[in-house]
Formats: C-alpha cells, sequence, structure tokens
C-alpha cells in the first residue's frame, strides 16, 4: 500500500485521520486495519475497537512552548540532579542531602531528618500535595497535566528525540508509512537506542535516592549492587521506555484516574483552554472570508492547532479528557491570526463563565481573573495552614525522646527481703548526629526507689542512671526499679514518670509516665 | 439504514438497544485488547512455570520446583548460617564468661528468649513469673543456685529426674505422724517468724533445730548446695500461710524438672541460663572462679 514515493509527497493535514473522541471510528479509512472484532450483524460493522496511531505533533515556538520547555529543563534537572547535592551532617550521618534510607529507616532531606517514628511529617506533605493539586486545579486547571505531570515531561522529551531523527510531523509520518528499508531500519533502532538512554538513565536516577548515589553508582557498574537496585531499574527503564516512547497520550486518555478526577473538580470557573466558537465559527479560508465577511468568522481551519497538539485532540470540539491544556495549540492559533492580522486569543485560556460572558458582547476579561475566587482562597489556607503546623513542629521537635513500656507478665516482682521490683523497657532515642551522654533518672517515687539496668546490676542501683546513646540511634535499655520493703499504693500502684535528660549544652529532656505496680495488701 | 449515528455526538451505534437506549459504540483502544491476550499468554506460562492446578492431595508441582515451604526452609538456612558465628562463639566461651563480652551475652539472651517460649513457658509462664509449685525465675530467690554456673547445671540435669544421673535431687521428710497438730502449729509459726511474720516461739524454735535446720540452715537462710529452700523471705513456692505451711510440713510437695541435657543442645541451654539468669535475679558469679577460666579462653 505504502509506497517509497510518498515520502516525498507531504501529506496535507486535512486528509489524515481525524481525531474526534466522540466517534473515532468512520474517520479511520480504508488504510486502518480490520477491527479485531466485529460482530457483522449487531454492530453494523463498526470495530470494537480502535486501531492504535501514532500523534505526531507538529513543531511550534511560542510562549507557552518556551514555558514547557523551562517547566522541563527544572523537573529534569531536580529528577536528576537532586540526589548528587552533598550535604555535610558530620561523621555518623550520610552526608546525601535528599536521601531515602529505607534500610536504616531514615529519611533526610537537607536539613531535616524524619525518623519512622515521626512519619507524620511525610503524611503531611502527602496530604499537602494532594490538597496542592486541588489547589492547582482550582486555581489554574489541568496545569499539572500539562506542564508538569512526568508523563508529560518524558512524553514531550521523546517526542523532541522523535523530531530529531525523524523530522517534523509530516515527516514522521511519511517515515510511518514507507516500507522497511536499511534506512528506517537503522534510524529506528537509532532512535529507539537513544530512547532506551533516556529511560535508563531515568531509571537509574531513581535508585540515586534510595543510597549513597556515588557507592551506588560504582556498585552498580561493578555489579556489586544490591538485586533490587538492578530489579527498580530494570523495572523503570522498561516503563519509561514503553509509556514515554510508545504509549504517550494513551496514557493520559485510558490509564491515568487523574483526568476524570479532575474533571470531576473542574467547574465553569475554573481555567482551561478554549475556542471561541462565536468568534471563530463559521471556519472558512482568508480568501473566502475577505470576499464574504459576514459569513466566516476568524477561525481559518488550517488545523495547525490539531497539529501541534501532543495528544491529537481538536480543541475546538470543546472541553475533552484528552486536553491536558499544555497550550500549544494557542501558540499555534495565535500564530496564525497574528499571519492573517486577526486578534490574537480565538483559542485562548479562559473559563465557561469567561466564555459565556463573552459570548454574550462583554469585553474579554484576562485569565488571571480566574485565580481570585473563594475555592482558590479556601484550599489555600488549609494547604498553607497544614504547612505551617509542619513547620512549627518541625521548629520545636526535640532530638531527645523516650518511650517507656512496663512489664506486664509479671507487672511486679516480690523479693525476698520483701522490697518489690517492677522491670520497664526503655527506648531513649537520640536524634543528633553525635553520641550523648544521657541521664534516666525517676520522678514521683518514695524516697528510697533505686534503679539499674542489664548493665549496671543491682550493686550500682541508685535514683539515677547515666547511658550512652550512640549517634543516630535508638537505644533499647531494660531498666529495674525497686521500692523497699513496706512501701504499698493502692491497686491502680503508684504512678511516677521516667525522665530522660541530654548531658550535653542543650539539655533537652523528655518524660515518659508510668506506673509502678505492686502486690495488693497482705 | 437510518439513524446509525447519533446525532448529538457524533457517535454510531452498535445496534443494541434496550427500553429505548441505545449502545454507543465508543471503543477501547486495540493495545487495551492486546493486554488482555497478554494476560492469558501469562497465566498459560505461569501455570507450566509454577504450581496451579489443585489435586486430590497437593497441587502441579511447576517445572521451577518452586514452592513457599522451600522459600520458608531456605530462609531458615540462611539464619541459620548468619548466626553461625556468634552461635560457635558462645559454644566455646564458658558460661560463667558471658557476661564479660556484652555483645555475646546479648545474643544469648535473645537466644535464649526464643528457647524459652518454646520449651519453658509452660511451667515456668510466659513472663517466668512460675505460679505456686513452678518456681518464679524473675525474683532473687534461688533453691538451688542463682548464679550462670548453677542455672545451666539445672537445665542441664533437670531437678529429681530420675533418668538423669547427675540430676539435683533431695527430699524433705514428710512429718505426718511424727507431729501432732499443735506441733505442726508451733513449727509453722516459727517458720513465719523468721520473716518477721509471726511472734518467735521456743518450743517451734525447738523443733526447727531438731528437724530442719539441717536442710534450711539454722536461721532459716537456705542451703543452695543441697537445694534446701530459704524460709526466711517474702517468697514461697507452694504458699506462705501458716496453713500452707503446716500442710508442706505434713506432707511435702516435691517438684520435678526434665533434664534437657539431649533434648536441647548445649549451646541452647547456655542460652537458656542467660536468659533466665538475666531476668533481674541473677546472682553474679564468684569472681575468683570466673576470672582464670576466661582467661585460659582468651589464651587458647
Amino acid at each position: 500500500m505504502a509506497q517509497a514515493d510518498e515520502l516525498d509527497r507531504p501529506v496535507p493535514d486535512a486528509q489524515k485521520p481525524r481525531r474526534d473522541w466522540a466517534g473515532a471510528l468512520g474517520a479511520e479509512g480504508a488504510k486502518a486495519p480490520p477491527p479485531a472484532l466485529e460482530e457483522s450483524a449487531g454492530l453494523m460493522g463498526a470495530g470494537l475497537y480502535e486501531a492504535g496511531r501514532t500523534v505526531h505533533n507538529k513543531r511550534i515556538d511560542g510562549p507557552f512552548r518556551r514555558f514547557k520547555w523551562a517547566i522541563m529543563a527544572i523537573t529534569l534537572t531536580v529528577y536528576y540532579a537532586t540526589p548528587w547535592i552533598r550535604w555535610d551532617r558530620g561523621p555518623y550521618a550520610p552526608d546525601q542531602a535528599v536521601l531515602v534510607d529505607l534500610a536504616h529507616r531514615r529519611f533526610y532531606m537537607f536539613d531535616i531528618e524524619i525518623w519512622p517514628h515521626e512519619f507524620y511529617f511525610v503524611a503531611g506533605l502527602l496530604i499537602m500535595a494532594g490538597i496542592g493539586l486541588f489547589l492547582v486545579t482550582s486555581a489554574v486547571g489541568r496545569a499539572w497535566c500539562g506542564y508538569a505531570c512526568p508523563q508529560t515531561v518524558w512524553t514531550d522529551l521523546f517526542q523532541h528525540v522523535d523530531r530529531f531523527f525523524d523530522g517534523d510531523r509530516n515527516a514522521r509520518a511519511r517515515l510511518d508509512k514507507a516500507p522497511w528499508g536499511a534506512a528506517k531500519t537503522l534510524r529506528r533502532l537509532a532512535k529507539w537506542a537513544v530512547y532506551l538512554a533516556i529511560a535508563f538513565w531515568t531509571g537509574g536516577a531513581w535508585i540515586m535516592y534510595f543510597a549513597d548515589a556515588p557507592t551506588l553508582t560504582y556498585d552498580f557498574w561493578h555489579g556489586t549492587a544490591d538485586p533490587i537496585a538492578y530489579a527498580c531499574v530494570a523495572v523503570l527503564t522498561g516503563t519509561t521506555f514503553w509509556l514515554g516512547g510508545f504509549m504517550r497520550e494513551q496514557v493520559c486518555i485510558y490509564m491515568c484516574p487523574w483526568p476524570r478526577i479532575q474533571a470531576a473538580m473542574l467547574d465553569e470557573k475554573s481555567l482551561i483552554v478554549t475556542y471561541k466558537d462565536w468568534r471563530g465559527e463559521q471556519r472558512g479560508s482568508v480568501k473566502k472570508a475577505a470576499k464574504n465577511p459576514d459569513k466566516y468568522g476568524d477561525c481559518i481551519d488550517c488545523r495547525l492547532c490539531v497539529a501541534v497538539c501532543p495528544t491529537g485532540v481538536d480543541i475546538r470540539d470543546g472541553q475533552q479528557i484528552g486536553c491536558i491544556t499544555c497550550g500549544l495549540c494557542i501558540d499555534a492559533c495565535d500564530r496564525v491570526m497574528k499571519e492573517t492580522g486577526r486578534a490574537r486569543g480565538l483559542i485562548d485560556y479562559a473559563t465557561l463563565e469567561q466564555c459565556d460572558a463573552e459570548r454574550a458582547g462583554a469585553p474579554a476579561s484576562p485569565a488571571w481573573k480566574a485565580l481570585l475566587r473563594p475555592r482558590v482562597f479556601i484550599y489555600f489556607g488549609v494547604w498553607a495552614a497544614i504547612g505551617a503546623g509542619l513547620l512549627f513542629a518541625l521548629g520545636t521537635r526535640t532530638h531527645t525522646d523516650l518511650t517507656v513500656a512496663p512489664d506486664r507478665n509479671p507487672p511486679f516482682m516480690l523479693l525476698k527481703d520483701g522490697s518489690v521490683r517492677n522491670a520497664y523497657t526503655l527506648r531513649l532515642r537520640n536524634m543528633e548526629a553525635r553520641p550523648r551522654t544521657m541521664v534516666v533518672s525517676l520522678e514521683g517515687l518514695p524516697a528510697g526507689a533505686v534503679m539499674w539496668t542489664e548493665a549496671v546490676r543491682l550493686e550500682n542501683a541508685g535514683p539515677t542512671q547515666t547511658v550512652t546513646v550512640a549517634a543516630n540511634a535508638t537505644k533499647v535499655l531494660r531498666a529495674y526499679v525497686m521500692l523497699p520493703p513496706g512501701i504499698r499504693g493502692d491497686d491502680d500502684g503508684l504512678a511516677f514518670a521516667f525522665r530522660l535528660t541530654s548531658s550535653d549544652e542543650q539539655h533537652e529532656s523528655d518524660v515518659a509516665p508510668t506506673t509502678f505496680s505492686m502486690p495488693e495488701d497482705d | 439504514m437510518t439513524n446509525r449515528i447519533d446525532e448529538p455526538t457524533g457517535t454510531e451505534f452498535v445496534g443494541h438497544e434496550w427500553d429505548g437506549i441505545k449502545e454507543l459504540n465508543t471503543p477501547l483502544p486495540r493495545w487495551w485488547l492486546y493486554t488482555f491476550y497478554a494476560t492469558i499468554l501469562f497465566a498459560a506460562v505461569y501455570v507450566v512455570l509454577y504450581p496451579a492446578w489443585p489435586l486430590i492431595d497437593r497441587a502441579t508441582a511447576g517445572t521451577l520446583g518452586w514452592s513457599s515451604r522451600g522459600d520458608l526452609a531456605a530462609e531458615l538456612r540462611a539464619a541459620d548460617a548468619a548466626r553461625a558465628g556468634v552461635v560457635a562463639k558462645i559454644a566455646a566461651t564458658p558460661i560463667e564468661a558471658l557476661p564479660s563480652d556484652p555483645a555475646l551475652m546479648q545474643a544469648a539472651v535473645a537466644g535464649g528468649a526464643a528457647a524459652f517460649k518454646v520449651n519453658c513457658v509452660q511451667c515456668h509462664g510466659a513472663g517466668a513469673a512460675g505460679s505456686p509449685g513452678y518456681p518464679n525465675l524473675n525474683d532473687d530467690d534461688w533453691i538451688w543456685g542463682g548464679t550462670l554456673t548453677d542455672i545451666e547445671y539445672t537445665l542441664t540435669h533437670g531437678i529429681r529426674w530420675d533418668s538423669a544421673a547427675e540430676t539435683r535431687s533431695n527430699f524433705m521428710p514428710a512429718f505426718q505422724g511424727s507431729f501432732d497438730a499443735m506441733q505442726v502449729s508451733a513449727l509453722a509459726g516459727h517458720v513465719l517468724s523468721l520473716s518477721g511474720k509471726a511472734k518467735p516461739s521456743a518450743a517451734g524454735a525447738q523443733m526447727f533445730a531438731d528437724n530442719c535446720a539441717a536442710c534450711h540452715g539454722a536461721g532459716g537462710e537456705g542451703l543452695p548446695a543441697v537445694g534446701g529452700p530459704a524460709l526466711n523471705d517474702a517468697i514461697w513456692l507452694y504458699g506462705g500461710s501458716a496453713a500452707e505451711i503446716g500442710k508442706q510440713i505434713l506432707a511435702p510437695r516435691h517438684g520435678v524438672m526434665p533434664a534437657w541435657q539431649g533434648r536441647l543442645d548445649p549451646v541452647t541451654i547456655k542460652m537458656l541460663a542467660a536468659y533466665v539468669h538475666a531476668r533481674g535475679g541473677g546472682q553474679a558469679s564468684a569472681p575468683a572462679a570466673a576470672q582464670p577460666e576466661a582467661a585460659q579462653v582468651a589464651a587458647k
């Protein structure tokens, strides 16, 4: 079917299969392979499955394209470079600025170190991320989809690789249809090799967040890294290669739940990319419009907005799940409007409410006005309150922590001389990156109460004990507390507390209340 | 054919209609179908490679020979291998030298805690607190001695365990028929007076000196060497009331503990002794006896 000479002939956009989400089938044309399944009588010849097709988006330049470049540069740089930033924490802690140390249950982020018992900080960050998405959606619609989503960023990157190897839209479409020869095979292999390199680099960068990056890189190439590292790289290389190189907009349209969630969150006040049909219709060429200005609108039906779309939708059909609101069609249309001497903004960011007002004759209101609405402020308020709460908690947390668990079996122990002993498991946390000496003391027990630990033994029992806790560690201490004979409390025992005080200049301290159990009166 | 296209959406009908509701054809992408085929292929491969089809008494084994029991066995072997160094070190260290190596002692106590839960809790309780007739291992009262060496010996040879040659054994005579009720009352009163719970009496003191002091000590302080329990403290194996003491005088009960030699390997017994000793009441080994042996081990 496809002939070599087709390579030289440009394919007019109008002849290309048109992506129409409402009814894609009829437009597939004769060249589409026969549908996989057909129920001849019931389906009246319509296919149940849609043939796969590649979106060859045309290169465009404009403010939104440049903004996308900037976001891509920032996000990719952050992703690839962050694990390599060093951060001096002294000799007892890793010097990687951002490190999720799963093996040692620590999460480092610059000056912040999160322990497992403080996971609420991470939970708080996740809640902030969730509410942040709501905030962004109510303020600027699907901006996440259009600019910052990894699927969008990597798809964009891979589409640029396509452009580099195969040329722009028409050349790529021609090459797709060209028969497989040496030249095409070579080109495809080279392109896929670059896909693979990007995918591998992506997978390789991921694992650096979970171990010391230079060490892991060395181990990785010497074959001595953990098998999990290789498996992670393999899986992420595979998914990046496949999702970024081949699935692309199919991920947004069929796999990702976010467009559906967004569809539920958008309303008539949300910023979306709109085609101003009252201004654009009826579509017609510049020549026709010049002859009959009353009949034709501003849209010259050049289909450039469709050609540049990374997901291949026609924005003129209105709001749709395939539109990730990246604004490239705005760049395209603005250029055409400029060339034809018409006002920009036939396709533009606007809310449905603004569209209605404009259709009714009101002057176009600037898109940023969509930001000023209560929903945005409420989301921002909640988001900022959580953030402030987290910062406050982070600023006031101590680096010393004590928890105590009394032995429940047996709750108390009667000794030979009639004195009563209780046993406790103490957890002493030193969250500083240096060993610290700490004092454990008893508060609220009658005179004569003494304590000792496994290391100290009864002979050296006293009202306080001094222990050294290693840097960045939790020391589990079994402590015994003994009351001399003759002291009896009520049935609930005696309430008292352990106090842990650091013996350094910080004098941090933590109190853990607990109970001393005793036999009932004999 | 008319009306094949739904006017508002421009979508084709599939031809199905239920009560006037017509189904529109919004097709899935074909790769979705291929993904479905791929899962079928995956299942077919899985059935060949892994256990899959249930049979009467087992399942098909799969050509890889994988099983979750095999995984568990491999993990247990790996854990054993990882422990081998520590276990060998514990085996080579005499028990009284264990405390001088805190890390090794900690490992032994942890190992003992695990073995205790399997072998000892049936009588001594999960918290080692015992119950009437079964000694509490947390306190500082030791009938047969509370040093590491003593505890290890008791574990190894048992108490009144007839089939073990070197078992710890003693018997308290039953005084049924020898004493009348008044005498038993006087003697029980004297025993209680040893810990200050009753007034001393001359008659009781005389009876105690004549019949009891040989094993329990003149002041009731006990004789661990022969397993004579201390009677001057607050701890009573069979109850500390005058009636319970009287009952024990007339018809003593004697606890039995199995000898664990042969059932458990020496390292496990050593770790159990370390655990019991570390429950809070363990007695320190005599320094003179402990040190030279530790030095000998170091020299070896």
